[in-house]
């Protein structure tokens, strides 16, 4: 796999990225590219920080070192306009869905659009329903946010994602608590979206088989750096104990499955 | 004993400045949210009819006490035909728009705080910053405005009922004249004490409005965070109160 990306073909570069919160380190230098038109997985075991990457990458918190390059842009040094003008052109799918819950589910696909554009009426109308039918539930357009499974309520907030067709669209776990039809539904939807109208994904995963089969690059993220990166057959196939514990989802090996703790017994004995 | 009233007062100092700077960016974002009328009317509404039966019972029934102990008071004087423009009075001045304010902080303002918390807790403040759509511009400032607005229609509300009850008493049970009592008021009461009623009804509803939307937006994202913003919302808002009542009635008597 290559290193070198010019600035052109990465439409996200992490450059060396140190954070940490309530006293724990959660990125080291952390440095990762994000290729333009592809889709990128971003794996790892639970609490090593995949959603923090997605705050740092969307602007929400800053690194205490180094560079979050988003188009161009260090997204840690932007004032508050050029951050919102920045976000005009990223979607993103939240880990609970996050809908807001005043508001119906067409308007809450139809929110970012009226807050945004002042196109007419009829439009938004045909850009909310395509976008609801190609998430399964244009049917479902009336119903309020707590009338939703939470399986439901991430599709529409898919639908919402990708209601302005962003150049970036982020993914925080598509997959959780999908039965398997939504799931393949979803996994060509991402293909075919990301394909059709020439955006950049990045979906955060630990589904490794389903992301295998559309993410174009992967990156395993372990205490607070990556530790394997390529395409995903290549991860597959990668005979790292560390990568192999994880692809094959074996609690003993490099990767420490527990959060840091104190020495068992003594814990115990306390 | 001394460091911890230092510190106390610096927090106090603090909390003041956060507050200001969360007012600061409030005005910023109220051209573009009087821009929504929809928005802004829809919370006049919901902050205005969620207070406006408890605002009309406790209104007739602190009006009915005051004719009560009004009665009683001024008859030892002999002096009971005065009870109109003595009630008028205190309502309009002090009562009215203190106990509308408290009223208020209790339900309007417990359900903005408690709402906004509740945005917090389940990301949906987030999901719109990430859209690109200032919070403060879109729940915070309509929440604000809508409070600004009706609390002093509400206090308008309460001393009307609250006269109302006054004369119920007064006039209805206890047998006082009802010509006089109606001249004695309109003869005592100026304008100018129903503009310090108004204006401490609009002061109380800056400072209501701020400290609920303020509560709810820095709540903890969590169900003990959103219930402990609830309830610093009624005790700031009840002290904020009677601190700014005090100030104003100085300032204007
Ligand atoms: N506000 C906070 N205070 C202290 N620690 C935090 C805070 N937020 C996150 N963390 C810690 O940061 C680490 C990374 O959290 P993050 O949500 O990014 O994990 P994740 O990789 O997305 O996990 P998951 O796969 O379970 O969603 C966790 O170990 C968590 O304990
Ligand atoms: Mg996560």
């Amino acid at each position: 796999m290559s290193v070198e990306h010019s600035t052109t073909s990465n439409l996200v570069e992490i450059r060396d990225v140190y954070y940490s919160v309530g006293g724990r380190d959660i990125f080291q230098g952390l440095t990762l590219d994000v290729p333009r038109g592809k889709i990128t997985a971003i794996m790892g075991p639970s609490g090593t920080g995949k959603t923090t990457l997605l705050r740092l990458i969307t602007g929400q918190i800053r690194p205490s070192r180094g560079q979050v390059w988003v188009d161009g842009q260090d997204v840690s040094r932007l004032s508050r306009p050029a951050l919102y003008a920045l976000r005009q052109r990223i979607g993103m799918l939240f880990q609970n869905g996050a809908l807001l819950t005043d508001l119906s589910v067409f308007e809450n696909v139809a929110f970012p659009v009226r807050e945004h554009t002042k196109l007419p009426e009829a439009l938004i109308r045909h850009l909310v329903l395509t976008k609801l039918q190609a998430v399964g539930l244009r049917g479902a357009h009336g119903l309020m946010p707590h009338e939703l499974s939470g399986g439901m309520a991430r599709r529409v907030a898919l639908a919402r994602a990708m209601v302005r067709d962003p150049d970036l669209l982020i993914y925080d776990e598509p997959f959780a608590g999908l039965d398997p039809i939504s799931m393949g539904v979803i996994l060509r939807l991402l293909r075919n979206v990301n394909d059709a109208l020439g955006m950049t994904s990045i979906v955060v995963s630990h589904d490794v088989d389903e992301i295998a089969l559309v993410a174009d690059i992967s990156y395993i993220l372990s205490a607070g750096k990556v530790v394997a990166s390529g395409a995903p057959k290549a991860l597959k196939e990668d005979q790292s104990p560390l990568v192999r514990q994880f692809m094959n989802g074996l609690p003993d090996g490099p990767v420490p499955f527990h959060y840091p703790a104190a020495d068992y017994y003594s814990d115990l004995l306390d | 004993m001394y460091n911890t009233f230092k510190q106390m007062l610096l927090d106090a100092v603090a909390g003041f400045g956060a507050v200001a700077l969360f007012l600061l960016r409030i005005f910023g974002q109220l051209p573009s949210a009087l821009l929504r009328p929809r928005l802004i009317a829809s919370q006049i509404h919901n902050a205005g009819a969620l207070s406006l039966v408890i605002i009309m019972i406790c209104g007739l029934f602190v009006g009915m006490v005051l004719g009560l102990q009004g009665y009683d008071m001024l008859e030892r004087f002999g002096s009971e035909s005065a009870l109109g423009s003595a009630a008028a009075l205190a309502l309009v001045k002090e009562l009215g728009p203190v106990v509308a304010a408290l009223l208020f902080a209790g339900r309007a303002g417990t359900a903005l705080a408690s709402e906004i918390g509740l945005m917090r807790a389940t990301d949906q403040l987030v999901a719109m910053e990430i859209m690109a759509v200032d919070p403060f511009r879109y729940v915070v400032a309509p929440r604000f405005i809508g409070g600004v607005v009706a609390l002093p229609l509400l206090t308008m509300i309460f001393i009307a009922i609250g006269i109302f009850g006054v004369q119920l008493i007064g006039v209805q049970q206890l047998g006082v004249d009802q010509g006089t009592f109606w001249s004695q008021m309109r003869g005592s009461v100026e304008v100018e004490d129903v503009m310090q009623g108004l204006i401490k009804g609009c002061v109380f509803g800056v400072a209501c409005s701020l400290i609920a939307v303020y509560e709810g937006y820095t709540a903890a994202p969590t169900a003990e965070g959103v219930g402990r913003a609830t309830t610093r919302t009624v005790v700031n808002s009840a002290v904020i109160t009677l601190i700014l009542d005090y100030m104003i009635t100085a300032v204007m008597l």
